[in-house]
């Protein structure tokens, strides 16, 4: 590869930088990502706030590793926390105070820590609810909402492992309630937590296994699928939102270099900045308070960190015993009597697999509904896929009603109402609410695309009131301008794709159900404003014309 | 996607250009009109406006600064410090110096990027993820390597590779039966739960005191939270305790509706029950005496203690085990016996 004209670097800079290039292609990644479009809006910073977060959470942990000891031996605290001088402790309990008490900003840390960790679960959630509700999940991004969903689960299990490190009383007792948890597990139960926690509850080994997951395998394997992840929406490019020069063929937004570099670059520190604000004031899991663990007492009131939550209420939900009919259903098999703990499976294992089997699979129920193999980068406004939404809706309405329930005592003792009856009421919710969230959001959903309609046909209301030479009042309309038109009528209304028959013309079980099924989802349908139906409404600047088109378009 | 690249230069601020203009679609649809004309701001037609965004921006670099410094002023003024109003002040100037020194940064860059650097939006085509002459040219390469290796005409090969592979990782799962450290076998591990450190004969004693209790002490409407003697002379004291808490109440004998068998399991109305809830385990740690129902305030499980202990709300499955007992000729109130059953959540052998 030796030419004449081999390229000498002038500057300092320049040298070592071809050095480099010319060792790892670096021109190539400059080329291929320097200018790569990268679309904006408010609702694409949720990933971008986990990503963030998670960064935060790396570097606030490494600080923390350096000073804790995930040892479950005994020893007398000898810290400056005057209230627990001399108690009987747990060396990691110890080191958690000292971190807190005796190495300068290690409180900071631990709540810069605590709290990246509520703001990453956090972040992660609202951004799958972005991803849903806007229908960024469809082909070809299904395999990144999987990995979406994955990575759900393990900040979930990231939080979980860590909130449990500092062995103090209220963690220790959540340990407790995963053992209970785990316990009632049929056939496996008893040795699973035999070997989580090393021999009987608590035992001296948790904390050290709980520490290795924290800090290695968990961490690691989110780091793969953020990898993972990021590494699809290169491949796939960006999903933009609609609007007037955005096709299923472009991208339209921001050059990585400079503008998008910056703002996202910029909003890494925004992000830090928040969380040191919030963590420089407001405290976060005051250990102290709690003392070490002890299997005897308990504080009322207490509640897991919020992402544990709905867990947590839904095992408050479920009644143990109907009368005297227990849920603990003790099977008589001829070697004994076995026991299906019921009252702790069903609510520890059915609304998770709901929830989370819904949400895996739902990208291949859409798809399957509507026989859509398209490719799709258009995002869909929410009200645009009223079915999806509603259940969107339905789904957060059930996971706020458990969420709910883990607050039933505070709910309660805040309210001065009676405890049972929030229980009650939260029960009958736990069924009621998905399906009243899902018939309400519908409507809204429908009501906001006639409301869309409206707009296109009639024009924007001009807040003007005239007065005929007759003297009637009315309000002046004004027509939209292109560009705000063409948001409002450039969308996808799929329609009911009825059951179809195979080669041999034979309709299939299953391909009946789909039918009726894309029947549900899309029978109500609004669809967008053509063209003729906007002139018509010119023609007849009346009311009555419009909406007869309407109904004619709207129908069924 | 990489011969793509340099579409972005023919957008000038006045009209980003790159946006084909759409051909007439399909007519029953609105034709896309293109990006909208670009709207300059402030700062690209009024050099006094850039000028005030620049000052703005080095301002905000400025207060980061500023931040970085007042975060050593609080770590190193206050310093190490016992008194835990000052560690509460070090805590939030050092929140207040980390924010000021992100934000400074954070914002100041955004701000940046919003008012002085270029802001109009340009396109790039997608391209296919997939190409049909990609997929030929990859399956053309898988099935040569196949081929290749043989494995298709030699199921002999196919099968014991199968199989050592499937057999390979079973190790692996094995390799963690030790996690258990007590060296206990299957059937010590699902026994040890049915057993606590009770006793015939052993006291009741205060918990965390550890001073005996005597029948007289306990008062109707009072509760005491108690542990087995010795308990901090065993080896695992907080597995010990773990099974072993129990709940000391003092009821009227006339309110209390006894079943068969436990006629003589409490000492004039002295009752003990275990405090572990038979839910998932939380103490259960609230006691009502008015309506003499237990609470556990984790999941709202209710027991009632006139009728032994019985679930009157919530998760739990099943009652409280009762602890019998009775005094010592002391007076000291002693254990008859350990419970009589599994104390704790219940488990698939529990029966």
């Amino acid at each position: 590869m030796s030419t004449a004209t081999e390229f000498q670097a002038k500057t300092r800079t320049g040298r070592i930088a071809d050095f480099v290039d010319q060792r790892v292609g670096g021109s190539t990644m400059v080329k291929e990502f320097g200018r790569k479009i990268f679309p904006d809006h408010w609702s694409f910073m949720f990933g971008e706030v986990a990503l963030y977060t998670f960064v935060i959470l790396l570097i606030s942990g490494t600080f923390l590793t350096f000073f804790f000891d995930p040892s479950m031996a005994e020893t007398h605290y000898a810290g400056s926390y005057n209230p627990l001088r001399g108690v009987e402790m747990s060396v990691a309990y110890a080191s958690s105070l000292d971190i807190s008490f005796d190495v300068r900003g290690g409180l900071f840390m631990r709540q810069v820590h605590h709290w990246s960790a509520l703001l990453f679960v956090a972040s992660v959630s609202v951004h799958m609810l972005r991803v849903f509700f806007t229908g960024a999940f469809r082909k070809p991004r299904e395999l990144n909402w999987v990995v979406g969903g994955v990575l759900l689960i393990l900040s979930l299990a990231a939080g979980f492992t860590g909130y449990s490190l500092p062995d103090d009383l209220l963690s220790g007792n959540g340990l407790r309630i995963i053992d209970g948890v785990v316990k009632a597990l049929p056939l496996v139960g008893t040795y699973i937590s035999a070997f989580l926690f090393g021999g009987e509850f608590p035992g001296t080994a948790i904390i050290g296994r709980l520490y290795m997951l924290h800090i290695m395998l968990v961490p690691a394997l989110i780091l793969l699928m953020v990898a993972m992840h990021l590494f699809m929406v290169v491949v796939h490019k960006h999903t933009q939102y609609p609007g007037p020069g955005r096709t299923e063929d472009n991208v339209v937004g921001f050059p990585v270099g400079p503008v998008y570099a910056a703002k996202a670059g910029g909003f890494f520190f925004i992000v830090f900045g928040v969380v040191a604000l919030i963590s420089g004031f407001f405290t976060i899991n005051p250990i102290w308070n709690y003392g070490p663990y002890d299997p005897s007492p308990v504080s009322a009131g207490t509640q897991p960190d919020w992402y544990i939550g709905w867990v947590d209420g839904a095992l408050r939900l479920m009644p143990g015993m109907l009368g005297n009919f227990s849920f603990e259903w003790i099977i008589p098999f001829p070697w004994g009597a076995n026991t299906l703990v019921l009252n702790v499976l069903l609510p520890a294992l059915v609304p998770a697999i709901v929830l989370l089997g819904l949400m895996f699979a739902w990208p291949w129920i859409e798809r399957w509904v509507t026989r859509d193999d398209r490719e799709h980068h258009i995002l869909d406004r929410p009200r645009n896929a009223p079915f999806r939404t509603a259940v969107g809706v339905a789904g957060v309405v059930f996971y706020s009603v458990m969420w709910a329930a883990a607050s039933s005592d505070l709910v309660a003792t805040h309210f001065l109402v009676s405890l049972n009856d929030v229980t009650y009421w939260l029960r009958a919710l736990f069924f009621l609410g998905p399906v009243i969230g899902f018939i309400v959001t519908r409507r809204i959903c429908l009501a906001l695309q006639r409301k869309d309609r409206d707009i296109v046909l009639h024009g924007r209301e001009a807040g003007i009131i005239e007065m005929s030479p007759e003297g009637g009042f009315s309000e002046r309309h004004e027509p939209l301008d292109e560009y705000k038109r063409y948001r409002l009528v450039a969308f996808d209304s799929p329609d009911v794709v009825p059951a179809q028959p195979d080669a041999v013309g034979h309709i299939s079980r299953a391909e009946k159900r789909r039918g009726a099924l894309s029947r549900l989802f899309f029978e109500d349908r609004v669809a967008p404003v053509t063209p003729e139906e906007l002139a018509e409404a010119h023609a007849h600047h009346g009311h009555a014309a419009v909406e007869g088109g309407e109904k004619a378009q709207i129908g069924h | 996607m990489r011969d793509n690249m340099g579409d972005h230069s023919h957008g000038g601020p006045n009209d980003t250009g790159t946006v084909a203009k759409a051909g007439p679609g399909p007519l029953d649809t609105f034709q896309d009109p293109g990006l909208p004309p670009h709207r300059k701001r402030l700062a690209d037609t009024d050099p006094r406006a850039e000028k005030r965004a620049e000052r703005q921006v080095a301002w905000l670099f400025v207060i980061s600064i500023i931040g970085t410094l007042s975060f050593f002023i609080a770590y190193f003024v206050i310093g190490r410090t016992d008194s835990i109003s000052a560690l509460r002040t070090q805590n939030m100037l050092l929140g207040l110096g980390t924010a000021f020194a992100m934000l400074g940064i954070g914002v100041g860059i955004v701000h940046w990027a919003k008012t002085l650097m270029p802001d109009h939006e340009v396109s790039e085509s997608r391209h296919e993820i997939r190409t049909e002459a990609d997929r030929q040219d990859a399956a053309k390469i898988i099935g040569d390597v196949i081929e290749e290796t043989g494995i298709k005409r030699r199921p002999l090969i196919r099968n014991t590779i199968i199989g050592a592979i499937a057999l390979a990782p079973i190790p692996a799962i094995f390799m963690f039966r030790d996690l258990d450290r007590t060296g206990a076998t299957a059937g010590q591990i699902v026994d040890r739960l049915r057993y606590t450190m009770w006793d015939k004969g052993v006291k009741l004693v205060r918990d965390p005191s550890g001073t005996p209790i005597k029948a007289s002490d306990v008062q109707i409407g009072s509760t005491f939270h108690v542990i087995p003697e010795g308990l901090s002379e065993t080896e695992h004291p907080l597995n010990e305790k773990a099974k072993a808490v129990v709940l000391l109440m003092r009821l009227d004998p006339g309110k209390m509706n006894i079943s068969p068998g436990r006629e003589d399991w409490h000492y004039n109305g002295i009752v003990a029950y275990s405090k572990i809830c038979t839910h998932v385990g939380c103490p259960v740690a609230l006691y009502e005496q008015q309506t003499h129902h237990l609470l556990c305030p984790c999941h709202q499980s209710t027991f009632d203690l006139t009728q032994e202990c019985k679930v009157i709300f919530g998760p739990a499955g099943h009652a409280l085990p009762q602890l019998p007992i009775t005094v010592d000729s002391e007076g000291f109130l002693v254990a008859q016996s350990d419970f009589t059953e599994p104390v704790g959540p219940s488990y698939w052998e529990r029966g």
